[in-house]
């Protein structure tokens, strides 16, 4: 039966808020679509298929007022291409996240994200969202201020590719996202996904960190920064990025596009080698990694609380 | 000036601070050096704003420093133009008046947010363009070819160029000016014939005399007279009336050469008969036959074929596949990025604009005709080099598909020097559309009168003025600068976001898109199913003043639906475009009075009457004479060892790896695509064609190919269309696809489209001597195609023609071969069966199904050594069925373990592709068939496989393909491709050193993409 995504999809103002009443225990996705992005249906599939219950909500939507991001339990900034990219990707959707006033007293969404995340909730970007997090300073995010601290440019190639790649997971990451993953391969499809650091300090706060939690691979599995391995010539030949937290956490690679084993362009080759593997992608991982943990510490929580009440 | 007084013009360059990676800059010096010649020195590039909004200081250096640099790569130069140390000459590229500026409108959004005031972005006020330094000093004529070959096309891009030193030429376009809201009238009845022809030619209405003629007498008639009086409208036509006629009565719309009567004969047989429109004929007749049979079996699978702007099948009780693919050759011929970005996002609006309209778009794909890129001969005037065309179409797709979120999953190229002219660009798009919006069928298009006529998404220019026409015209040095689009991705996404919410909210009743021939087309249709319409051009928005009211309604303007809303559901409708930023203008109304009514502040621009505008085009009758061309079959001298001829022929222009071209296109958008067009370890095996699946919730999907062989129409156009044909089943049934109506009610959808392009095929003792000829080629495609469908059981759903694709310039004619591309979907139960072309396991075993003939007629082998040859390969349909149900029963059982279709380069060719997959090899012994060893390793005879069955099923799978399928050898271990005959090797070969080859192939290096090794492009081994 085919889905209707788009009518799931897109909720009005009151069905998003009937969204708040949903059974207690039930992660709640909140993925941004409109002016462009386009990769917010897989992003959808995968809180699904992890068990969360995910909503897609046009941008405009929450920055006028009639969605809350408050409602959720994270907040998505899906892959495509923001108003056309035209003036660097991510860069006119984090303006206007920026700067748009949403609220009485100069409130802007930006203010609303810096609160989500005080309130210890997360934040995912893919690709283009990725940029958008990245171009607003939400990532890395060293100093707290939340302004641009590096930025992602041009591919050293001067194209834009879709290849799979490999990634290993840094051991120092310290994010929920990426709990128990070595490695993981997922396609990229990116023109502008080459990190650049401008200085050394910087460089150091994020390796000292681990923010730099994902990696281009070679086959002999390590770090590369050699073509087509490292599609972009990324610094640190990395691939994503945390913030302290480890809340906030974006990567040009496309975990969604993985959901499904059937997606790797080696499928057919790998079924016949091992007929009863796991139907699921790799990239599910992430997700069912984010939604597990929001559910534990739910449960946790409650469990502290009962716990506090009956003493 | 001082801060409080704004400045209403701003210039603002970005430069890249010292030390970063200036990418562009380095291209445009590589490129300049390998493709003119030219020492350019360092190239730095900028990117320069001129902003025409009043600004205080403040707010200008905000917005710049904020909005527009990115703080870690670029530093800010205001309102001064001048170059870093160092570099002697510059290349300013700016946009001409009313191009589409995305990126300035992109700056326009910025500015909005930044100062949080609501700014007019729906017109131009900030103007993007790019700045180049160059180190060298030099002279203008060579900054010149750098400006128009690399960097601009002169139709649509300003370029200055000079000396830093004499100061850096600024260039701001101010689009407008001229007339406003003038309508003229245009005597008729005076005019003699050869006045009338000259008045269709001056205005671009491409109208022959004998129709120029009817719209006179029309004109004429006393009821005519009458009713002009009664409405107020001068005798005499108006200009907008006759524009009208023109668009309508195009060749682009009206396919009136597809329509007409054509007086065959073939001069070998004698035999002589009248088609009586090969529409009709072959076409249409042949898909109700079909319909016919598959309904008898339970199939009713077929919903809507030829009456919308695709064809919709069912996929189940839910949901619909909507499926179109077209052309946009001309306007690719001369601005091939505009072209080719405005047919893809054109071609998107055919299925979302079906039915109702709202189908959520699945895939695209595209099928690619050029000259040879590496031509190196002089160029006619206005042609551009086929380099160039490939680079920008390249361009555009990319930029079509990655930027509306739709996976381009797969394509072709074919190159042959006759498509150095005209080049063909086929975009095709599949969708999923739900069998109901809000309780109404949702493929039905019901308009009753009363209804509003709703424009939405871009604005209308000058741009795209007489595209409909121009395409209807051989293309010569003359083309109008206003025939180009360029496409806004963006615009277009945010218009399908909005039509996909809207139709399921039930507030449209039906929608079509604005294509060729603008509004004039879009309501001119929809009006002929209410029976009229009003339309009050000045409500219509525009990028800039000074159109013309007829200006407005033929404009081809990109990016624009016509929707048709029942009165009551005007304001939900109109709040929704609000919320999601999706302009909506209400231009209109339907009527039943049989009129199209259009006005200009109240004032009567045109009045035509319904009838006469949609059946008053007078019948061609065309005369078309078969001959078969004169061939021989050559003399290629024998040799023992055909490594090298393998090598050869993997490494040329029509067999090597696209790689470059594929990975630029995102192929999998939307996380649906199982089977894209390079899989494997490697990720450079080729395949057959695409598998998609639906959603997320089923496995059901559908596979997609393309079927295209225009050489082989040099020897016999039949067998050309009937093999393209069949090259699309075999490679839908390659991937594990079956072929439909085998079993009662199965549900198999098959949809269908063909594509003929064709070069001028009217008879003119002059100007066509041979049209004769290319007109009877044109019959026998058709008659083929109806002969294949019939075999099959396989329905046409859409298609489309183009028939004049000839450029002429300097007195030289460069037309192409007629050439016709079928392009296939079909259902796939279950996507997890899909079967990819790559061999999976050593010890499997190799099989070659179907039969080889000797044809070696048309193929890349004769090819390589300068021959056309003789023996085109023909299908035998029968046998072809029987081989493709087998297969199909084999898959049941899963049998097979890969599958590979046999193509150009015959068998060598497709044992080394299906190599490529993973390091292994294969170890070949070849039968003794009769036939010379280079027919059997180089022929290109139809329907047929090389398929590998694991050893377990070896038994199983020789039972039943029985004599179908010969036993070839294994798959190895070892990386070596040996083939022997008689005992000895005649191909011996590493099979990554023919894998290095193909993907070091022509078309990678040109694109400047090359591995360096021959390594994998992957490291998933």
């Amino acid at each position: 039966m085919v889905q209707e995504a788009t009518q799931a999809a897109h909720k009005v103002q009151s069905e998003a808020q009937t969204q708040v009443s949903a059974p207690t225990g039930t992660v709640r996705a909140l993925i941004l679509t409109g002016f462009g992005i386009n990769c917010e249906e897989e992003f959808a599939a995968a809180y699904r298929m992890a068990g969360a219950e995910p909503t897609i909500v046009h941008l405009n939507q929450v920055l006028h007022g009639q969605v809350s991001i408050h409602d959720f339990d994270t907040l998505n900034f899906p892959g495509g291409f923001s108003f056309g990219d035209d003036l660097g990707s991510g860069v006119v959707l984090a303006n206007k996240l920026r700067y748009r006033q949403t609220g009485a007293g100069g409130r802007t969404l930006l203010d609303d994200i810096k609160q989500f995340i005080a309130d210890g909730k997360f934040v995912l970007g893919i690709c283009n969202g990725f940029q958008v997090l990245v171009k607003l300073g939400l990532l890395p995010n060293l100093s707290g201020e939340v302004t641009p601290e590096v930025t992602l440019t041009h591919n050293a190639s001067g194209r834009y590719e879709d290849r799979w790649v490999t990634l290993r997971v840094n051991p120092k990451a310290s994010t929920p996202f990426l709990k128990g993953i070595d490695t993981l391969e997922v396609p990229v499809r990116h023109g502008e996904g080459r990190l650049v650091i401008p200085d050394a300090a910087i460089q150091q706060r994020i390796e000292a960190g681990g923010l730099n939690c994902l990696s281009y691979l070679d086959a002999n599995g390590d770090g590369t920064n050699v073509y087509p391995f490292n599609p972009n010539g990324a610094a640190l030949n990395c691939a994503g990025l945390t913030d302290p937290t480890g809340q906030v956490f974006g990567l040009m690679p496309h975990p969604e596009a993985f959901l499904s084993a059937y997606n790797h362009p080696d499928w057919a080759r790998r079924r016949r080698q091992n007929p009863t593997a796991s139907e699921e992608g790799e990239g599910l991982r992430i997700f069912k990694n984010i939604v597990e943990h929001i559910a534990h510490s739910r449960t946790a929580a409650v469990a502290a609380a009962e716990l506090a009440t009956q003493r | 000036m001082s801060d409080n007084a704004p400045n209403t013009t701003h210039t603002i360059q970005l430069t890249l601070k010292p030390g970063q990676h200036d990418g562009d800059g380095q291209r445009v010096a590589e490129a300049a050096a390998r493709h003119l010649g030219l020492k350019t020195g360092r190239v730095r590039s900028a990117a320069l704003y001129t902003v025409r909004y009043p600004l205080s200081e403040t707010q200008l250096h905000e917005f710049a420093t904020r909005c527009l640099a990115d703080p870690v790569l670029h530093d800010v130069r205001l309102n001064e133009l001048t170059a870093a140390e160092g570099f002697a000459a510059y290349i300013l590229v700016a946009r001409r008046p009313g191009v589409t500026d995305d990126e300035g409108t992109s700056a326009q959004n910025a500015l909005a947010d930044i100062l949080n005031e609501p700014l007019d972005i729906h017109t131009q006020h900030i103007f993007s363009k790019r700045l180049y330094l160059l180190e060298n000093d030099l002279p203008a004529e060579d900054l010149r070819r750098i400006a128009e070959e690399l960097l601009g096309n002169k139709l649509i891009n300003w370029l200055e160029v000079g000396r830093v030193a004499d100061g850096i030429r600024d260039y701001t376009p101010r689009p407008g000016g001229g007339a406003e809201a003038i309508t003229e009238i245009i005597k008729l009845t005076d005019r003699s014939d050869a006045e009338l022809v000259q008045l269709s030619k001056d205005n671009i209405y491409a109208l022959s005399l004998e129709e120029m003629r009817a719209v006179r007498d029309y004109f004429a008639a006393a009821e005519t007279q009458a009713e002009r009086k009664a409405a107020g409208l001068p005798a005499a036509p108006t200009d907008c009336e006759l524009e009208i006629i023109a668009q309508t009565w195009s060749e682009h719309c009206k396919h009136k050469e597809f329509s007409a009567l054509i007086n065959y004969k073939d001069l070998e047989t004698g035999e002589e008969k009248q088609v009586d429109s090969l529409f009709k004929t072959y076409i249409k007749n042949a898909t109700s036959e079909v319909d016919r049979q598959l309904r008898a079996n339970g199939n009713d699978w077929l919903i809507k074929v030829f009456s919308d702007n695709a064809g919709a099948v069912r996929i189940n009780p839910d949901s619909l596949f909507v499926w179109k693919v077209e052309t946009h050759n001309s306007p690719s011929a001369i601005d091939p990025y505009g072209g080719a970005i405005t047919g893809i996002l054109g071609n998107n609006r055919d299925p979302l604009a079906t039915g109702i309209g709202g189908a959520q778009l699945l895939f695209n794909t595209n099928v690619l005709c050029f000259g040879n890129p590496e031509y190196d001969g002089p160029l006619l005037t206005g042609q551009l080099h086929p380099r160039r065309i490939l680079e920008g179409v390249r361009k555009g797709i990319e930029d079509g598909g990655n930027k509306s979120g739709v996976p381009t999953v797969n394509g072709a190229i074919v190159f042959d020097d006759r498509y150095a002219g005209k080049p063909l660009v086929y975009c095709g798009t599949g969708a999923v559309m739900p069998m109901q919006f809000a309780g109404k069928d949702s493929w039905e298009k019901i308009i009753d009168a009363g209804d509003r006529i709703i424009m939405a998404g871009g604005r209308v220019g000058k741009d795209g003025i007489h595209g409909a026409t121009f395409s209807s015209i051989e293309l010569d040095e003359t083309a109008p600068a206003t025939a180009v689009q360029i496409g806004s991705p963006i615009t277009q996404k945010l218009a399908m976001d909005f039509l996909m919410l809207a139709s399921r909210r039930g507030l449209l009743k039906c929608s079509t898109d604005n294509g060729a021939g603008g509004l004039s087309s879009s309501v001119g249709e929809l009006a002929g199913i209410s029976g009229g319409a009003v339309v009050e051009l000045e409500r219509v928005p525009l990028k800039y003043p000074g159109l013309r009211p007829w200006e407005i309604f033929v404009s081809e303007s990109q990016e624009r639906f016509t929707l048709v809303v029942e009165p009551g559901k005007m304001t939900e409708l109109l709040a929704l475009g609000q919320e999601m930023e999706v302009e909506l203008t209400d231009i209109g109304h339907f009527t039943a009075d049989g009129f199209l009514d259009v006005r200009f502040d109240g004032a009567p621009v045109a009045r035509l009457n319904m009838d006469f505008l949609h059946e008053g085009v007078p019948r061609k009758i065309l005369e078309a004479e078969w001959t078969k061309p004169a061939a021989a079959e050559p003399e290629i001298p024998a040799t023992a060892d055909y490594t090298a001829t393998l090598g050869q022929l993997l490494g040329s222009l029509n067999i090597c790896s696209r790689e470059s071209i594929i990975r630029q296109y995102d192929h999998e958008v939307k996380g649906r695509t199982i089977v894209k067009p390079l899989m494997g370890a490697t990720g450079q095996a080729p395949q057959d064609a695409a598998v998609v699946r639906f959603n997320f919730e089923s496995w059901e999907g559908v596979a997609v190919s393309n079927g295209i062989l225009p050489r082989y129409g040099d020897l016999d156009a039949y067998d050309m269309s009937a093999g393209s044909f069949d090259e699309a089943v075999r490679q839908i049934i390659a991937v594990g696809g079956k072929l439909p109506n085998l079993t009662p009610g199965d549900g198999i959808f098959w949809s269908v489209n063909d594509n003929f392009c064709v070069p001028d095929s009217v008879y003119d003792p002059t100007t066509n001597p041979d049209g004769k000829q290319k007109l009877a080629k044109l019959v026998r495609m058709c008659e083929a195609l109806r002969d294949a469908t019939a075999a099959y059981c396989i329905p046409l759903t859409s298609g489309k023609d183009s028939m004049k694709n000839d450029f002429k310039a300097d007195g030289v004619k460069i037309s192409v071969p007629p050439t016709v591309l079928y392009s296939m979907t079909a259902k796939m139960e279950d996507v997890r069966r899909a079967i990819t072309s790559d061999f999976k396991q050593a010890d499997d075993v190799v099989y070659l199904l179907g039969e080889t003939h000797d044809e070696l007629g048309g193929s890349e082998f004769y090819a390589l050594h300068g021959q056309l040859g003789a023996n085109v390969p023909k299908v035998d349909f029968e046998k072809a069925k029987a081989l493709y149900t087998l297969v199909g029963q084999a898959n049941d059982q899963n049998l097979i373990q890969s599958c590979h279709d046999l193509s150009d380069g015959g068998l060598a060719v497709a044992l080394a592709e299906c190599t490529f997959g993973y390091n292994c090899g294969a170890s070949i012994d070849l039968p003794e068939t009769g036939l010379a060893l280079p027919t059997q390793l180089f022929s290109e005879s139809h329907s047929r496989f090389l398929a590998t069955v694991a050893p377990e099923d070896v038994v199983a799978f020789e039972q039943l393909l029985g004599r179908r399928a010969t036993r070839l050898g294994i798959v190895t271990k070892e990386v070596r491709l040996v083939v022997r005959h008689g005992g000895r090797e005649v191909i011996s070969a590493d099979t990554d050193v023919l894998r290095s080859l193909w993907t070091n192939g022509p078309v990678n290096k040109l694109l400047g993409v090359v591995s360096k090794e021959n390594l994998s492009h992957s490291n998933s081994l």
